[in-house]
């Protein structure tokens, strides 16, 4: 339960430390960088090197390329979403998540052999 | 001359509710990506490192802030929202170019030491992301303006402001 609480402090302070320095640069596209930034990442591959050693951080990270590729195309989807479809960011957001999990999990199923 | 400016006043505009859902966002995804490497193992958990929840908060919020920004000036502002979004999908794009380069280069770094791994990743991420904004920017450039003897090329309708 405390690895729990722990996990939830640092990663919400290193999502909220690059949330805002998007906020506050410009122009918005290269704001865009940072909400594509590895906070997640970087607060669950410390604690992942903490608790399990290098290799369990390893295997991680080298599933973590799959998520990135398919952030690449969600990034697309959601751009489409909002100036084709017009749709609001919220739902455009959420739907477009379905994109994101079919390519993590296409692309996982394909290097499945390496788990 | 640097194109990047930095402007606190989004800083103002935000509302203390706002960095809160961004804390319990952030740290929530962060406990679901431990609870599905404990669930599924280390290598599914891995792949939730670049889920994007905290872009849609993120999305959702610039799309506020520019229809609150619109509405206080007596326009409608939702098209001026969405594009705003979309803008900042367009940076998320390039920047998961820079989440992928983190992950290649922690991947071969972090069994020599998990230090450098962690320095060398980041400024990994850093570098491809900067480099990835900085040459879509230039492309942009050059598609909107022509030589002086072709004319000049205005913006598209329906493209993106910048």
């Amino acid at each position: 339960m405390t690895e729990y609480f722990i996990r939830f402090l640092v990663g919400g302070a290193v999502v909220s430390a690059f949330a805002m320095l998007g906020d506050i640069l410009r122009p918005k596209s290269f704001a865009g960088l940072f909400g594509a930034a590895p906070s997640v990442a970087l607060a669950t591959l410390g604690i992942a090197v903490y608790q399990h050693g290098a290799d369990y951080a390893g295997l991680q990270s080298r599933a973590m390329m799959a998520g990135a590729v398919a952030l690449a195309v969600y990034s697309f989807v959601v751009c489409q979403l909002l100036i084709r479809v017009r749709l609001r960011a919220a739902p455009a957001t959420l739907l477009a998540l379905i994109v994101w999990l079919a390519i993590v999990f296409g692309l996982l199923g394909v290097a499945g052999g390496q788990a | 001359m640097t194109p990047v400016r930095v402007s606190l006043s989004p800083l103002r505009e935000s509302r203390w509710t706002e960095y809160l859902i961004r804390f319990v966002l952030g740290g929530g995804v962060t406990v679901l990506t431990g609870l599905i490497s404990s669930t599924c193992g280390a290598y599914v958990g891995g792949a939730f490192l670049a889920l994007p929840a905290i872009f849609c908060a993120s999305a959702t919020l610039i799309e506020k802030h520019e229809i609150r920004r619109k509405r206080n000036a007596g326009f409608d502002g939702t098209w001026r929202g969405q594009q705003a979004a979309a803008l900042d999908a367009v940076g998320a794009a390039l920047g998961a170019v820079g989440m992928l380069a983190f992950a290649i280069v922690f991947s071969l770094t972090v069994d020599r030491s998990v230090a450098a791994a962690f320095i060398a990743a980041s400024l990994a991420w850093l570098i491809s992301s900067v480099a990835a904004w900085y040459v879509c920017r230039e492309m942009r450039s050059a598609r909107r303006t022509r030589t002086p003897r072709d004319g000049v090329i205005g913006r598209k309708a329906g493209r993106l402001p910048h």
